[in-house]
């Protein structure tokens, strides 16, 4: 089974998140939390723009060179006594985790944050096999009691507030006294930590997921704030890595630059509290450790993705910052995107990833402001890149029909700039008209689906190319004029200066 | 047969056989040189100014730091840790030599036991590899002389960090572990800034969250 996509049904739930009060009251947390921080924290890194160009330089070298960094990346986690296993599909990968839990005879299974265990529905897949997945990051734990996908790729339960969460624990710990206060976050957290920690300590297999895998080392390299991956990883006999093909970076070093800019954009810190590195299995010395350590590497669709317009999205490193500065982001969250991946990176990654006949509507949902452009630590052209989405939807004949009349009609007359300026002449005169001294109107002819929800601003009576012409022509004459008293002025000290000689 | 669909993909995508010699030069040449990248002015300082940076930084992270003079001094430091945080007089340590040379009987109440966690301790104590002062990072390997359950399982964790051990950046830390391991990494390198932390409830920061509660590091000596 794979993860329920209902991308195709955008319109419909960005609607409904519209109009859920509980869902508003969370969005409107997202940006007083994340963005004065991450400005804050660039602000006081001198060197935080150059870090921005030099990610970016990495990780395009580093996808020019991919087959050869993951080879090499390969020889090390062997040589390091590990496994790597390579999975084209969503189906493959879930299959090799399968086979891996059920060698170890796996009852349960700890989870640390992984967003590849998302896009290849990994929990539901386990359970039906009759392994219990636990998610461990406190968010996630949140969303999987609560049979949801994550509405944020760093902050997976950003959308719910305490009492829902509340409700939820309460629903499900029912070994816990009914009379507990649970009214604050910490005592939230107190009961999963406690409940969470029974399952570290039991479990029998390790799955995160890796934000870098060092192809100078073999190693995988997860950033946590929490310790849950740290210990998802180390108690269990086995310790699974998932992780797509792009995550690979050359060296240590590469990885260090990369990790300056990670934390800083995603949350505001100047680093996380965990950056955990991994070599292999556990060693002959080592009192504590997984004793297997397996990497699968997942490409679903990423190699092609290789060869066209989209290869800049493989630069992402998945710190969210798009999603906290979007504001279509923040008004419908991350559950109306319908898929595993939200705001403006998903918007490019998800009709990559699953079509964009599915998910067309995505690249459509962005006001094209540059906010995600302007914050991306890899500089991934975001909008340039829905942009392309658009086109390529327009070209395959995707677009409704009222889309394809309306840019039509638009084109036969902007083909035609004497036509095109008559008829707006005309057309802003009439809706000045109509709008009379109000400056907007509530309902205008063929545009119901803009009027309903907000009103549509009445235009100056004048078209932006009878203003701009008029305002050149004033200009024109005013230089005209500066320059002849300028003329005037010098002629008259000449003259002055001459007088004054005799 | 999976590895070969994909590399060949790739391939396909980049146009390239794999077999092209100047593209695996730059690649291998990279991988050999590690050249560094931009490395930020804030780390390089005088050493004194260094482990005082290093401080601040932990302290934003909501670590907490104290200096002494020498080994000698880290068991009273350890006890006064415990006893702030109403503790009882019992630490867990790995196999360490410098944490071994410590003279913990000079703090008669103190238990200190060996080896790695199982959950049941509630603080533990380890000894870092480097200190960065750039973020107030530190690094710790693993191993039967650090064991890495001791960072994460105990409720406190302490962190015995030599003051001259403190380096500006994050690269220093590489040169000096390739120095001492060579090219092989240790099963786990730990970078561990604060106390365990959560915001995931209504974005509210709280300690704690899985890990360790509180993070003490003792700074040992002259810088």
């Amino acid at each position: 089974m794979s993860v329920p996509i209902t991308s195709p049904q955008f319109k419909g739930n960005a609607r409904a998140a519209l109009k859920d009060v509980q869902l508003q009251r969370a969005l409107g947390k997202v940006e007083s939390g994340f963005i004065g921080k991450r400005a804050q924290v660039a602000a006081r890194l001198p060197e935080f723009e150059q870090l921005r160009d030099l990610a970016r330089d990495i990780k395009d070298h580093t996808l020019a060179h991919l087959d050869l960094y993951l080879e090499a990346y390969e020889a090390r986690v062997k040589e390091s006594g590990g496994q790597v296993h390579w999975a084209a599909t969503a189906d493959d990968a879930r299959r090799i985790v399968l086979d891996i839990c059920r060698r170890l005879d796996a009852k349960t299974v700890t989870k640390g944050k992984s967003m590849i265990a998302e896009e290849i529905g990994l929990n539901a897949h386990l359970s039906e096999a009759g392994i219990v997945p636990i998610e461990t990051d406190l968010g996630e734990y949140i969303i999987q009691l609560r049979d949801e996908a994550p509405s944020h790729i760093i902050a997976p339960a950003i959308h719910l507030n305490k009492e829902q969460i509340e409700a939820d624990f309460r629903r499900v710990h029912t070994d816990l006294p009914p009379e507990r206060n649970l009214d604050e976050p910490a005592s939230l957290m107190a009961e999963a930590r406690a409940v969470l920690r029974e399952k570290f300590l039991a479990a029998d297999v390790g799955i995160t997921g890796a934000n870098f895998l060092i192809a100078e080392t073999g190693t995988s390299v997860i950033v946590t704030n929490e310790g849950n991956g740290d210990l998802t990883q180390t108690l269990p006999k086995a310790h699974i890595v998932l992780a797509s093909i792009e995550k690979v970076v050359p060296t240590l070093e590469d990885v260090s630059t990369i990790l300056r800019v990670l934390a800083r954009s995603a949350t505001g810190q100047e680093i996380s509290v965990y950056t955990t590195f991994s070599t292999g299995p556990r060693r002959a010395d080592d009192p504590d450790g997984p004793g297997e350590y397996h990497v699968v590497l997942l490409d679903n669709g990423r190699s092609s993705m290789l060869s066209g317009k989209f290869r800049e999205m493989l630069r992402c490193i998945r710190c969210g910052a798009c999603m906290n500065h979007c504001p279509v982001y923040g008004a419908v969250g991350g559950h109306a995107y319908g898929w595993v991946y939200p705001g403006p990176m998903g918007a490019v990654l998800t009709p990559s990833l699953i079509g964009v006949d599915k998910a067309g509507h995505l690249p459509n949902a962005s006001t094209f402001c540059g906010r995600c452009e302007e914050v991306c630590p890899v500089r991934i052209p975001l909008p340039k890149l829905m942009r392309h989405w658009r086109e390529r939807e327009f070209e395959r004949h995707l677009s409704p029909a009222t889309v394809r009349t309306g840019l039509g009609v638009w084109a036969f007359f902007a083909r035609r700039p004497r036509l095109y300026r008559w008829a707006t002449q005309r057309a802003m005169r009439f809706l000045a008209f109509f709008g009379g001294n109000r400056g907007r109107m509530h309902w205008l002819p063929f545009a119901g689906g803009w009027t309903r929800h907000r009103d549509f601003p009445i235009p100056e009576r004048e078209t932006f190319q009878v203003q701009w012409a008029r305002q050149k022509k004033a200009e024109a004459k005013a230089v005209a004029e500066a320059e002849a008293d300028a003329r005037r002025a010098a002629e008259t000290a000449t003259k002055e200066n001459a007088e004054a000689a005799q | 047969m999976s590895r070969d669909l994909v590399l060949g993909s790739i391939r396909r995508s980049l146009g390239v056989s794999g077999g092209e010699a100047p593209r695996r030069t730059v690649t291998g040449e990279r991988l050999a040189r590690h050249p560094r990248g931009v490395v930020p002015e804030r780390g390089a300082q005088p050493p004194r100014k260094r482990v005082n940076l290093f401080r601040a930084m932990l302290a934003e992270a909501s670590g907490s730091t104290e200096e002494v003079t020498s080994l000698d001094d880290v068991p009273a430091a350890v006890a006064a840790y415990l006893r702030s945080k109403n503790l009882p007089m019992s630490v867990r340590r790995g196999g360490d030599p410098l944490l071994a040379s410590v003279p913990w009987e000079r703090e008669g109440t103190l238990e200190v036991t060996v080896g790695r966690s199982d959950g049941d301790q509630l603080a533990s104590v380890s000894h870092a590899f480097r200190g960065v002062a750039e973020t107030g990072t530190l690094v710790l390997t693993s191993g039967s002389d650090n064991p890495t359950t001791l960072n994460f399982l105990p409720e406190h964790h302490i962190v015995v960090l030599e003051a001259r051990d403190i380096v500006g950046d994050y690269e220093s830390v590489w040169d000096a572990l390739r120095k001492k391991v060579g090219v092989k990494m240790p099963r786990t390198v730990n970078w561990i800034t604060g106390a365990s932390r959560s915001a995931d409830i209504e974005q509210v920061l709280l300690n704690g969250a899985h890990g360790p509660k509180g993070l003490h590091v003792i700074v040992v000596g002259k810088p």
